[in-house]
Protein backbone atom coordinates (compact mmCIF):
# COMPACT_ATOMS: atom_id res chain seq x y z
CA UNK A 1 0.00 0.00 0.00
CA UNK A 2 3.05 2.31 1.19
CA UNK A 3 4.77 1.39 -2.24
CA UNK A 4 1.45 2.49 -4.51
CA UNK A 5 0.80 5.78 -2.49
CA UNK A 6 5.13 6.67 -3.35
CA UNK A 7 4.71 5.20 -6.54
CA UNK A 8 1.59 7.53 -7.72
CA UNK A 9 3.25 10.58 -5.76
CA UNK A 10 6.54 10.17 -7.43
CA UNK A 11 4.64 10.17 -10.85
CA UNK A 12 2.59 13.49 -10.41
CA UNK A 13 5.44 15.07 -8.43
CA UNK A 14 8.12 13.87 -11.93
CA UNK A 15 5.59 15.36 -14.56
CA UNK A 16 4.88 18.63 -12.44
CA UNK A 17 8.62 19.20 -11.54
CA UNK A 18 9.16 18.65 -15.77
CA UNK A 19 6.43 20.31 -16.64
CA UNK A 20 7.63 23.55 -14.46
CA UNK A 21 11.26 23.26 -15.21
CA UNK A 22 10.36 23.08 -19.62
CA UNK A 23 7.12 25.70 -19.39
CA UNK A 24 7.39 27.66 -16.54
CA UNK A 25 10.59 28.31 -14.92
CA UNK A 26 11.95 31.19 -17.02
CA UNK A 27 15.17 30.68 -18.46
CA UNK A 28 18.50 31.79 -16.46
CA UNK A 29 19.82 34.81 -17.89
CA UNK A 30 23.46 34.48 -17.61
CA UNK A 31 23.97 30.60 -18.80
CA UNK A 32 20.91 30.11 -20.93
CA UNK A 33 18.24 27.04 -21.59
CA UNK A 34 21.20 24.31 -20.15
CA UNK A 35 20.82 25.71 -16.43
CA UNK A 36 17.25 24.30 -16.00
CA UNK A 37 19.29 20.71 -15.36
CA UNK A 38 20.40 22.36 -12.16
CA UNK A 39 16.59 21.73 -11.10
CA UNK A 40 17.29 18.10 -11.07
CA UNK A 41 20.77 18.16 -10.24
CA UNK A 42 20.35 19.91 -6.88
CA UNK A 43 17.80 17.00 -5.63
CA UNK A 44 19.58 14.98 -6.64
CA UNK A 45 22.68 15.51 -4.73
CA UNK A 46 20.34 16.45 -1.14
CA UNK A 47 18.62 13.26 -1.81
CA UNK A 48 22.08 11.36 -1.69
CA UNK A 49 23.60 12.86 1.03
CA UNK A 50 19.98 12.07 2.79
CA UNK A 51 20.52 8.49 1.32
CA UNK A 52 24.43 8.32 2.77
CA UNK A 53 22.72 10.05 6.22
CA UNK A 54 20.06 6.70 6.02
CA UNK A 55 22.98 4.45 5.80
CA UNK A 56 25.08 5.75 8.83
CA UNK A 57 21.64 6.01 11.12
CA UNK A 58 20.95 2.45 10.33
CA UNK A 59 24.65 1.16 10.64
CA UNK A 60 24.80 2.64 13.97
CA UNK A 61 21.35 0.98 14.54
CA UNK A 62 22.48 -2.37 13.52
CA UNK A 63 25.44 -2.40 15.41
CA UNK A 64 23.39 -1.93 18.21
CA UNK A 65 20.47 -3.45 18.03
CA UNK A 66 21.65 -6.45 15.82
CA UNK A 67 18.67 -6.77 14.28
CA UNK A 68 18.33 -7.81 9.91
CA UNK A 69 16.00 -5.27 9.38
CA UNK A 70 18.11 -2.51 10.12
CA UNK A 71 21.06 -3.79 8.32
CA UNK A 72 18.09 -4.59 4.95
CA UNK A 73 17.09 -0.60 5.35
CA UNK A 74 21.31 0.27 5.21
CA UNK A 75 22.07 -1.64 2.31
CA UNK A 76 18.88 -0.28 0.56
CA UNK A 77 19.45 3.31 1.35
CA UNK A 78 23.36 2.76 -0.06
CA UNK A 79 22.04 1.79 -2.98
CA UNK A 80 19.96 4.14 -4.06
CA UNK A 81 22.33 6.77 -2.50
CA UNK A 82 24.89 4.98 -5.13
CA UNK A 83 22.35 5.47 -7.83
CA UNK A 84 21.87 9.35 -7.55
CA UNK A 85 25.23 9.89 -6.58
CA UNK A 86 26.09 8.65 -10.28
CA UNK A 87 23.44 10.51 -11.85
CA UNK A 88 24.16 13.82 -10.41
CA UNK A 89 27.58 13.46 -11.23
CA UNK A 90 26.73 12.74 -14.94
CA UNK A 91 23.86 15.41 -14.73
CA UNK A 92 26.80 17.83 -13.47
CA UNK A 93 29.06 17.49 -15.60
CA UNK A 94 26.29 17.66 -18.14
CA UNK A 95 25.59 20.94 -16.96
CA UNK A 96 29.27 21.67 -16.52
CA UNK A 97 30.35 21.07 -20.49
CA UNK A 98 28.58 24.24 -22.32
CA UNK A 99 28.91 26.44 -19.39
CA UNK A 100 32.81 25.78 -18.09
CA UNK A 101 33.95 24.17 -21.30
CA UNK A 102 35.17 21.14 -19.24
CA UNK A 103 33.29 18.01 -18.09
CA UNK A 104 34.92 17.76 -14.99
CA UNK A 105 36.50 20.34 -13.07
CA UNK A 106 38.20 20.03 -9.84
CA UNK A 107 35.17 22.05 -7.40
CA UNK A 108 35.29 20.84 -3.97
CA UNK A 109 31.22 19.73 -4.11
CA UNK A 110 32.49 17.70 -7.55
CA UNK A 111 35.34 16.04 -6.13
CA UNK A 112 33.67 15.67 -2.18
CA UNK A 113 30.58 13.86 -4.67
CA UNK A 114 33.36 11.64 -6.21
CA UNK A 115 35.08 10.63 -2.89
CA UNK A 116 31.80 10.14 -1.49
CA UNK A 117 31.08 7.61 -4.63
CA UNK A 118 34.36 6.22 -4.46
CA UNK A 119 33.20 5.16 -0.56
CA UNK A 120 30.21 3.45 -0.63
CA UNK A 121 31.25 1.80 -4.20
CA UNK A 122 32.92 0.48 -1.74
CA UNK A 123 30.82 -0.03 0.90
CA UNK A 124 28.64 -2.15 -1.38
CA UNK A 125 31.89 -4.87 -2.35
CA UNK A 126 32.66 -5.10 0.96
CA UNK A 127 29.36 -6.76 1.54
CA UNK A 128 29.75 -8.53 -1.94
CA UNK A 129 33.11 -10.11 -0.60
CA UNK A 130 32.06 -10.70 3.08
CA UNK A 131 32.46 -14.92 3.72
CA UNK A 132 28.87 -14.83 5.26
CA UNK A 133 25.66 -12.15 5.30
CA UNK A 134 26.20 -11.57 8.96
CA UNK A 135 29.58 -10.79 8.54
CA UNK A 136 29.05 -8.87 5.54
CA UNK A 137 26.71 -6.76 7.74
CA UNK A 138 29.07 -5.95 10.21
CA UNK A 139 31.55 -5.01 8.43
CA UNK A 140 29.49 -2.99 6.07
CA UNK A 141 28.16 -1.18 8.92
CA UNK A 142 31.51 0.01 9.98
CA UNK A 143 32.11 1.22 6.66
CA UNK A 144 29.19 2.86 6.45
CA UNK A 145 29.72 4.73 9.71
CA UNK A 146 33.54 5.81 9.38
CA UNK A 147 32.43 6.55 5.64
CA UNK A 148 29.86 8.99 6.47
CA UNK A 149 32.25 10.78 9.69
CA UNK A 150 34.73 11.09 7.14
CA UNK A 151 32.69 13.15 4.50
CA UNK A 152 33.04 16.50 6.69
CA UNK A 153 36.90 16.11 6.70
CA UNK A 154 37.30 15.34 3.08
CA UNK A 155 35.00 18.34 2.21
CA UNK A 156 37.04 20.51 4.52
CA UNK A 157 40.28 19.62 3.33
CA UNK A 158 39.27 19.77 -0.95
CA UNK A 159 37.78 23.50 -0.32
CA UNK A 160 40.79 24.52 1.68
CA UNK A 161 43.00 22.69 -1.35
CA UNK A 162 40.76 24.62 -3.75
CA UNK A 163 40.77 28.20 -2.76
CA UNK A 164 44.79 28.27 -2.76
CA UNK A 165 44.00 28.02 -6.69
CA UNK A 166 41.53 29.68 -9.13
CA UNK A 167 38.03 28.29 -8.52
CA UNK A 168 35.06 28.39 -10.85
CA UNK A 169 32.44 30.58 -10.54
CA UNK A 170 28.92 28.71 -9.85
CA UNK A 171 25.89 30.96 -9.77
CA UNK A 172 26.27 34.44 -10.30
CA UNK A 173 22.85 35.80 -10.20
CA UNK A 174 21.03 33.46 -7.57
CA UNK A 175 17.32 32.20 -7.48
CA UNK A 176 16.22 35.57 -8.88
CA UNK A 177 12.64 34.64 -9.95
CA UNK A 178 9.81 32.95 -7.31
CA UNK A 179 9.22 30.65 -10.13
CA UNK A 180 13.09 29.12 -10.19
CA UNK A 181 12.52 28.90 -6.74
CA UNK A 182 9.14 26.78 -6.90
CA UNK A 183 10.52 24.38 -9.77
CA UNK A 184 13.60 23.49 -7.26
CA UNK A 185 11.55 22.81 -4.11
CA UNK A 186 8.81 20.52 -5.70
CA UNK A 187 11.96 19.03 -7.77
CA UNK A 188 13.29 18.15 -4.10
CA UNK A 189 10.15 16.86 -3.10
CA UNK A 190 9.91 14.78 -6.69
CA UNK A 191 13.11 13.33 -5.91
CA UNK A 192 12.71 12.36 -1.72
CA UNK A 193 9.47 10.69 -2.64
CA UNK A 194 11.31 8.76 -5.69
CA UNK A 195 14.00 7.80 -3.08
CA UNK A 196 11.19 7.03 -0.34
CA UNK A 197 10.10 4.60 -3.42
CA UNK A 198 13.06 3.36 -4.29
CA UNK A 199 14.16 2.73 -0.50
CA UNK A 200 10.75 1.09 -0.19
CA UNK A 201 11.03 -1.18 -3.05
CA UNK A 202 14.89 -2.71 -2.29
CA UNK A 203 13.69 -2.91 1.51
CA UNK A 204 10.75 -5.40 0.43
CA UNK A 205 12.42 -6.57 -2.10
CA UNK A 206 15.32 -7.78 0.13
CA UNK A 207 12.83 -8.83 2.79
CA UNK A 208 11.62 -11.56 0.45
CA UNK A 209 14.82 -12.60 -0.53
CA UNK A 210 15.82 -13.29 2.80
CA UNK A 211 12.26 -14.94 3.99
CA UNK A 212 12.85 -16.86 0.59
CA UNK A 213 16.60 -17.91 2.11
CA UNK A 214 14.88 -19.16 5.59
CA UNK A 215 12.43 -21.21 3.74
CA UNK A 216 14.97 -22.95 1.58
CA UNK A 217 17.26 -23.87 4.85
CA UNK A 218 13.59 -24.94 6.62
CA UNK A 219 12.63 -26.98 3.30
CA UNK A 220 16.87 -28.71 3.20
CA UNK A 221 16.33 -29.53 7.38
CA UNK A 222 13.25 -31.28 6.94
CA UNK B 1 47.80 -6.07 33.99
CA UNK B 2 47.10 -2.46 32.82
CA UNK B 3 45.72 -1.36 29.21
CA UNK B 4 49.39 0.20 28.39
CA UNK B 5 51.23 -2.72 29.06
CA UNK B 6 49.28 -5.25 27.41
CA UNK B 7 49.09 -2.86 24.18
CA UNK B 8 52.69 -2.77 25.01
CA UNK B 9 52.81 -6.52 24.91
CA UNK B 10 51.12 -6.57 21.23
CA UNK B 11 53.29 -4.14 19.93
CA UNK B 12 55.99 -5.82 20.88
CA UNK B 13 55.09 -8.89 19.61
CA UNK B 14 54.68 -7.92 16.37
CA UNK B 15 58.06 -5.86 16.67
CA UNK B 16 59.62 -8.63 17.90
CA UNK B 17 58.45 -11.12 15.16
CA UNK B 18 59.31 -8.57 12.49
CA UNK B 19 62.96 -8.55 13.76
CA UNK B 20 63.14 -11.68 13.00
CA UNK B 21 61.63 -12.41 10.19
CA UNK B 22 62.37 -9.29 8.21
CA UNK B 23 59.27 -9.10 6.29
CA UNK B 24 57.40 -6.11 6.23
CA UNK B 25 60.01 -3.52 6.68
CA UNK B 26 62.67 -5.06 4.39
CA UNK B 27 60.15 -5.67 1.07
CA UNK B 28 58.12 -2.57 1.57
CA UNK B 29 61.11 -0.74 1.41
CA UNK B 30 62.21 -2.05 -1.59
CA UNK B 31 59.11 -1.65 -2.88
CA UNK B 32 59.58 2.49 -1.98
CA UNK B 33 62.80 2.90 -3.44
CA UNK B 34 61.24 0.71 -6.40
CA UNK B 35 58.15 3.31 -6.86
CA UNK B 36 60.48 6.48 -6.62
CA UNK B 37 62.59 5.07 -9.28
CA UNK B 38 59.21 4.75 -11.40
CA UNK B 39 58.16 8.20 -10.92
CA UNK B 40 61.91 9.39 -12.14
CA UNK B 41 61.25 7.75 -14.95
CA UNK B 42 57.89 9.26 -15.24
CA UNK B 43 58.94 12.81 -14.68
CA UNK B 44 62.15 12.99 -15.85
CA UNK B 45 64.18 16.14 -16.49
CA UNK B 46 61.13 17.59 -18.17
CA UNK B 47 59.79 19.04 -14.60
CA UNK B 48 60.96 20.92 -11.79
CA UNK B 49 61.58 18.32 -8.85
CA UNK B 50 60.69 20.73 -6.28
CA UNK B 51 56.45 20.60 -8.24
CA UNK B 52 56.43 16.97 -8.24
CA UNK B 53 58.38 15.93 -5.24
CA UNK B 54 55.41 16.40 -2.52
CA UNK B 55 53.25 14.28 -4.71
CA UNK B 56 55.51 11.56 -5.41
CA UNK B 57 56.56 11.25 -1.48
CA UNK B 58 52.58 11.12 -0.88
CA UNK B 59 51.88 8.59 -3.54
CA UNK B 60 54.75 6.53 -2.10
CA UNK B 61 54.28 6.10 1.27
CA UNK B 62 50.36 5.83 0.63
CA UNK B 63 51.50 2.89 -1.90
CA UNK B 64 53.95 1.47 1.55
CA UNK B 65 51.12 1.69 3.79
CA UNK B 66 48.78 -0.18 2.02
CA UNK B 67 51.45 -3.04 1.58
CA UNK B 68 52.62 -3.09 5.14
CA UNK B 69 49.02 -2.42 6.50
CA UNK B 70 47.62 -5.62 4.39
CA UNK B 71 50.73 -7.84 6.29
CA UNK B 72 49.58 -6.58 9.83
CA UNK B 73 46.47 -9.21 9.76
CA UNK B 74 47.10 -11.55 6.96
CA UNK B 75 50.62 -12.65 8.87
CA UNK B 76 47.87 -13.26 12.02
CA UNK B 77 45.49 -15.13 10.10
CA UNK B 78 48.52 -17.70 9.26
CA UNK B 79 48.52 -20.73 12.41
CA UNK B 80 45.69 -19.59 13.82
CA UNK B 81 47.27 -16.21 15.75
CA UNK B 82 44.55 -14.50 15.81
CA UNK B 83 42.24 -16.52 17.20
CA UNK B 84 45.11 -16.87 19.93
CA UNK B 85 45.03 -13.11 19.89
CA UNK B 86 41.44 -12.95 20.34
CA UNK B 87 40.93 -15.48 23.28
CA UNK B 88 43.83 -13.86 25.24
CA UNK B 89 42.93 -11.89 27.86
CA UNK B 90 43.67 -8.88 25.93
CA UNK B 91 40.25 -7.16 25.36
CA UNK B 92 39.46 -6.09 21.48
CA UNK B 93 40.15 -2.37 22.00
CA UNK B 94 44.02 -3.53 23.30
CA UNK B 95 44.29 -5.56 20.23
CA UNK B 96 43.64 -2.29 17.99
CA UNK B 97 45.88 -0.11 19.82
CA UNK B 98 48.71 -2.89 19.97
CA UNK B 99 48.22 -3.47 16.20
CA UNK B 100 48.11 0.15 15.17
CA UNK B 101 51.30 1.22 17.46
CA UNK B 102 53.34 -1.69 15.77
CA UNK B 103 52.04 -0.52 12.04
CA UNK B 104 52.98 2.60 13.29
CA UNK B 105 56.57 2.20 14.17
CA UNK B 106 56.51 -0.30 11.19
CA UNK B 107 55.54 2.81 8.41
CA UNK B 108 57.88 5.02 10.43
CA UNK B 109 61.00 3.28 10.32
CA UNK B 110 60.23 3.10 6.52
CA UNK B 111 59.62 6.59 5.96
CA UNK B 112 62.54 7.38 8.51
CA UNK B 113 65.02 5.12 5.91
CA UNK B 114 63.05 6.25 2.71
CA UNK B 115 62.75 10.14 3.25
CA UNK B 116 67.27 10.34 3.30
CA UNK B 117 67.04 8.69 0.30
CA UNK B 118 64.62 11.02 -1.70
CA UNK B 119 66.53 13.27 -0.44
CA UNK B 120 69.71 11.77 -1.98
CA UNK B 121 67.95 10.90 -5.28
CA UNK B 122 66.20 14.26 -5.81
CA UNK B 123 68.69 16.65 -3.80
CA UNK B 124 65.77 17.97 -1.80
CA UNK B 125 65.81 19.01 1.41
CA UNK B 126 63.30 16.97 3.03
CA UNK B 127 65.25 16.59 6.72
CA UNK B 128 63.80 19.43 8.20
CA UNK B 129 61.32 19.61 11.63
CA UNK B 130 58.61 20.35 9.56
CA UNK B 131 58.20 17.44 7.13
CA UNK B 132 59.12 15.32 9.87
CA UNK B 133 56.05 16.83 12.06
CA UNK B 134 53.74 16.24 8.68
CA UNK B 135 55.33 12.53 8.23
CA UNK B 136 53.95 11.58 11.47
CA UNK B 137 50.54 13.59 11.15
CA UNK B 138 50.00 11.92 8.34
CA UNK B 139 51.22 8.57 8.99
CA UNK B 140 49.06 8.28 12.40
CA UNK B 141 45.98 8.94 10.19
CA UNK B 142 47.12 6.08 8.04
CA UNK B 143 47.19 3.75 10.89
CA UNK B 144 44.31 4.64 12.53
CA UNK B 145 41.80 4.07 9.77
CA UNK B 146 44.34 1.16 8.14
CA UNK B 147 44.58 -0.39 10.92
CA UNK B 148 40.14 -1.01 11.30
CA UNK B 149 40.13 -2.01 7.52
CA UNK B 150 42.70 -4.22 7.42
CA UNK B 151 41.19 -6.05 10.03
CA UNK B 152 37.99 -6.19 7.94
CA UNK B 153 40.19 -6.74 4.39
CA UNK B 154 41.86 -9.91 6.09
CA UNK B 155 38.31 -11.68 6.92
CA UNK B 156 36.80 -11.11 3.68
CA UNK B 157 36.60 -13.23 0.65
CA UNK B 158 39.21 -10.85 -1.64
CA UNK B 159 41.46 -10.32 1.12
CA UNK B 160 44.30 -7.94 0.00
CA UNK B 161 42.31 -6.42 -2.86
CA UNK B 162 39.53 -4.75 -0.38
CA UNK B 163 42.09 -2.55 1.74
CA UNK B 164 43.05 -0.48 -1.20
CA UNK B 165 39.31 0.17 -2.07
CA UNK B 166 38.42 1.10 1.08
CA UNK B 167 41.66 2.50 2.55
CA UNK B 168 42.78 5.37 -0.56
CA UNK B 169 38.92 7.15 -0.78
CA UNK B 170 39.06 7.60 2.79
CA UNK B 171 42.50 9.00 3.46
CA UNK B 172 41.71 11.43 0.78
CA UNK B 173 42.04 14.43 3.38
CA UNK B 174 45.41 12.62 4.55
CA UNK B 175 46.74 12.96 0.92
CA UNK B 176 45.55 16.59 0.51
CA UNK B 177 46.96 17.89 3.75
CA UNK B 178 50.16 15.75 3.51
CA UNK B 179 51.04 16.56 -0.36
CA UNK B 180 49.99 20.53 0.37
CA UNK B 181 51.72 20.96 3.63
CA UNK B 182 54.84 18.93 2.18
CA UNK B 183 54.85 21.77 -0.75
CA UNK B 184 54.93 24.21 1.52
CA UNK B 185 57.32 23.24 3.97
CA UNK B 186 59.30 22.11 0.73
CA UNK B 187 59.36 25.59 -0.77
CA UNK B 188 60.64 27.11 2.87
CA UNK B 189 57.73 28.34 3.99
CA UNK B 190 57.19 28.87 8.02
CA UNK B 191 54.84 27.10 10.64
CA UNK B 192 52.38 29.71 10.01
CA UNK B 193 51.67 29.22 6.39
CA UNK B 194 50.49 25.25 7.34
CA UNK B 195 48.34 25.64 10.43
CA UNK B 196 45.33 24.93 8.13
CA UNK B 197 46.65 21.85 6.82
CA UNK B 198 48.62 20.68 9.57
CA UNK B 199 45.15 21.24 11.41
CA UNK B 200 43.20 18.94 9.05
CA UNK B 201 45.61 16.41 9.61
CA UNK B 202 45.51 16.41 13.01
CA UNK B 203 41.29 16.60 13.15
CA UNK B 204 41.92 13.02 10.57
CA UNK B 205 43.95 11.62 13.50
CA UNK B 206 41.69 12.70 16.67
CA UNK B 207 38.82 11.50 14.41
CA UNK B 208 39.45 8.14 13.36
CA UNK B 209 41.68 7.11 16.12
CA UNK B 210 38.19 7.79 18.05
CA UNK B 211 36.02 6.05 15.80
CA UNK B 212 37.99 2.85 14.67
CA UNK B 213 38.48 2.60 18.58
CA UNK B 214 34.77 2.27 19.19
CA UNK B 215 34.13 0.23 16.11
CA UNK B 216 37.27 -2.38 16.00
CA UNK B 217 35.26 -4.66 18.00
CA UNK B 218 32.79 -5.25 15.81
CA UNK B 219 35.10 -6.06 12.98
CA UNK B 220 37.18 -9.02 14.69
CA UNK B 221 34.20 -10.32 16.33
CA UNK B 222 33.88 -14.11 15.09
Amino acid sequence: MLSRILLALSLVLLVTSLALIFFVVPTERTMGVVQRIFYWHVPLAWNSFLAFFVVFIASVAYLWKRTKNWDILASASAEVGVVFTTLFLISGSIWAKPIWGVWWTWEPRLTTALVLWLIYIAYLLVRAYASSSERGARFAAVVGIVGFLDVPIVFLSITLWRTQHPSAVIFTGGLADPRMILTLVVSIFTFTALYALLLVQRVAFKKGEEDLRRLKRLAESE
Amino acid sequence: MTFWRKVFAITWKDVLSEFRAREIITSVLVFTILVIIIFNFAFGERVEMVAVAPGMLWVTFTFAGVLSLNRSFILEKEDGCFEGLLVSPASRDVIYTGKMLASLVFLLVIEAIALPVFAFLFNLTVLTPEITAITLLATIGFVACGTLFSALATNTKARELVLPILFLPVVVPVIIGAVNASELALSGKSWGDMTGWLGILAAFDVVFLTVAYLVFDYVIEE
